[in-house]
């Protein structure tokens, strides 16, 4: 009897189970079709003309993060959103259109902003976005405009200066799902990982002790040091992370436009100047 | 369903049902002692000890289990002793199911009709021999559904360990459904390992109360 009523429940639960899933991935089909007919509508008419369309309208819609501290951050006080992608999407918008402040920022997510992008609502995507031989099946990336990597945040004073000092009988701190977890047991096999539902978990772990070290993008870890000044990042990145700004496939002029804009921050010591201001220190050469 | 995530994956399920099973029977054992102490407190006559069991109890119980764990991860090691996800969810959930323990017993033996008592203690028995001897093996059938009920409770709420990093079998299907995609059967193999282990207790627990109901 009992064992019946077990599977009747389970039954019930799998049944249930599948309407989400059918649900969810109904909303996802519509959501691809919708963008992909989009995009390509859109495409043809822009291709190449697409800067032509940006001065007629005479402001760049950019979708930048608006949760990322250091990146894309909506102050809660001031509503004013800030960050590094911020301040270059100000720079790109001074090169196409000579006013840095003719541009609108549309909150993105990691799982919006190519629906977005391929469906017109913005012209580019800067947000902390690395370029992956996946992605570019979908969008077209400008040149690296930040090279993230992954790195670990200790307390500061910790014995670990580095990957080199992670040992097997390290504690490593991470987010569930992450691919730094993997990357770690890869470069270190062996080691203890304890993972977490998200940053902010494993960085209170750390805090209390739990760990010796958190590892993610630096980028992330930058954001968290900057929260706590008895944190820091420490050693070289591990890893290869380069961020890129996406835009339409075959908006080719608007790559050029932006690559132009990296060129000329790079030459003029703004970017350097734009990147010490929110990372805190130069970038590596 | 794809049974191949159980058979690549077995490892890391039994490794996670071991943490479960494990953590699951320890905060079972610490539940009932100190569920058993504390109720004892809440029916004694020592004013002190009443107002401790009954202030731990209505703490304990209307908090959630949640906030438990954290207090025990997080408050060690501010105080300079870290305890690991693992100790911390354990004695989490056993502090936490010992409030309700304790309301079970003592509603146990409060359901033994007051004339017991009486009886047995103007025939000369101590308060101590009247409990072991007379209230108690009372109170223990009226108890016992009401305890299975507790138990197989904890055995589920030891998932919250994974919050915590504790090791038990919802955090390495976590691991595991981050890295096969396929979340919907990696959890339903978790129900079945689940299951394995409440479906045994509910019918021992079932078949315990069904014996002790013949004996009187």
């Amino acid at each position: 009897m009992n064992k019946f009523k077990s599977f009747k429940w389970l039954s019930v639960l799998m049944v249930a189970a599948l309407f989400v899933i059918a649900g969810c991935g109904n909303n996802n089909n519509a959501g691809n079709n919708s963008a992909a007919s989009g995009g390509n509508a859109a495409g043809n008419a822009a291709d190449s003309a697409a800067i032509a369309k940006i001065k007629e309208r005479g402001k760049l819609l950019v979708g930048v993060k608006y949760d990322t501290r250091l990146f894309g951050l909506k102050d809660p006080a001031s509503g004013n959103v800030e960050g590094f992608d911020i301040d270059i999407s100000k720079a790109i918008a001074k090169h196409i259109l000579g006013d840095e402040n003719a541009i609108e920022l549309k909150e993105v997510t990691s799982k919006t902003r190519i629906p977005m992008l391929n469906n017109g609502e913005i012209d580019m995507v800067v947000a902390t976005m690395t370029i992956t031989e996946e992605r570019k099946k979908e969008v077209d990336f400008s040149d690296v405009y930040f090279q993230a990597g992954q790195s670990l945040l200790v307390k500061k004073g910790s014995p670990i200066t580095g990957l080199e000092s992670v040992t097997k009988d390290t504690k490593i701190l991470g987010s569930k799902g992450a691919t730094s977890i993997k990357n770690i047991k890869e470069k270190v096999p062996g080691v203890t990982v304890l993972e977490f539902d998200n940053y902010q978990d494993a960085f209170a772990a750390l805090k209390a002790g739990q760990g010796d070290a958190l590892t993610t993008d630096d980028a992330i870890l930058y954001g968290m040091a900057s929260q706590d000044d008895g944190y820091e990042v420490v050693g070289k990145p591990f890893t290869d992370e380069p961020y890129g700004i996406a835009v339409q496939k075959g908006n080719t002029d608007v790559v050029k436009a932006i690559n132009d804009t990296l060129a000329e921050l790079k030459a003029n010591g703004e970017y350097d100047a734009i990147y010490t201001k929110w990372i805190g220190k130069a970038p590596a050469k | 369903m794809d049974f191949s995530i159980l058979t690549d994956y077995f490892g890391l399920y039994l490794e996670g049902f071991w943490g479960t099973i494990l953590s699951s029977v320890l905060a079972l054992i610490g539940s009932f002692l100190l569920g058993s102490v504390i109720a004892v407190f809440r029916i004694t006559t020592v004013k002190g000890l009443r107002w401790f069991g009954t202030g731990y109890v209505e703490f304990v119980r209307n908090i959630p289990l949640l906030l438990v764990v954290y207090i025990f991860y997080y408050g060690p090691s501010a105080l300079g002793f870290p305890l690991d996800g693992f100790k911390a969810g354990t004695i989490g959930l056993a502090v936490y199911t010992s409030a309700f323990i304790a309301e079970a017993i003592r509603a146990g033996i409060m359901a033994v009709p007051k004339g017991q008592m009486e009886a047995a203690r103007s025939s000369g028995l101590s308060y101590i021999q009247t409990m072991m001897h007379v209230i108690l093996p009372q109170a223990i059938k009226l108890v016992i559904p009401p305890l299975g009920n507790q138990f197989i409770n904890l055995i589920k709420n030891s998932s919250v360990l994974t919050i915590v990093a504790g090791m038990d079998l919802m955090y390495f299907a976590d691991s595991i459904s981050t890295e096969t995609y396929r979340t919907f059967d990696t959890y339903i193999f978790v129900a079945v390992f689940y299951l394995v282990l409440t479906l045994p207790l509910s019918y021992g627990v079932r078949v315990w109360e069904r014996r002790l109901q013949r004996k009187y």
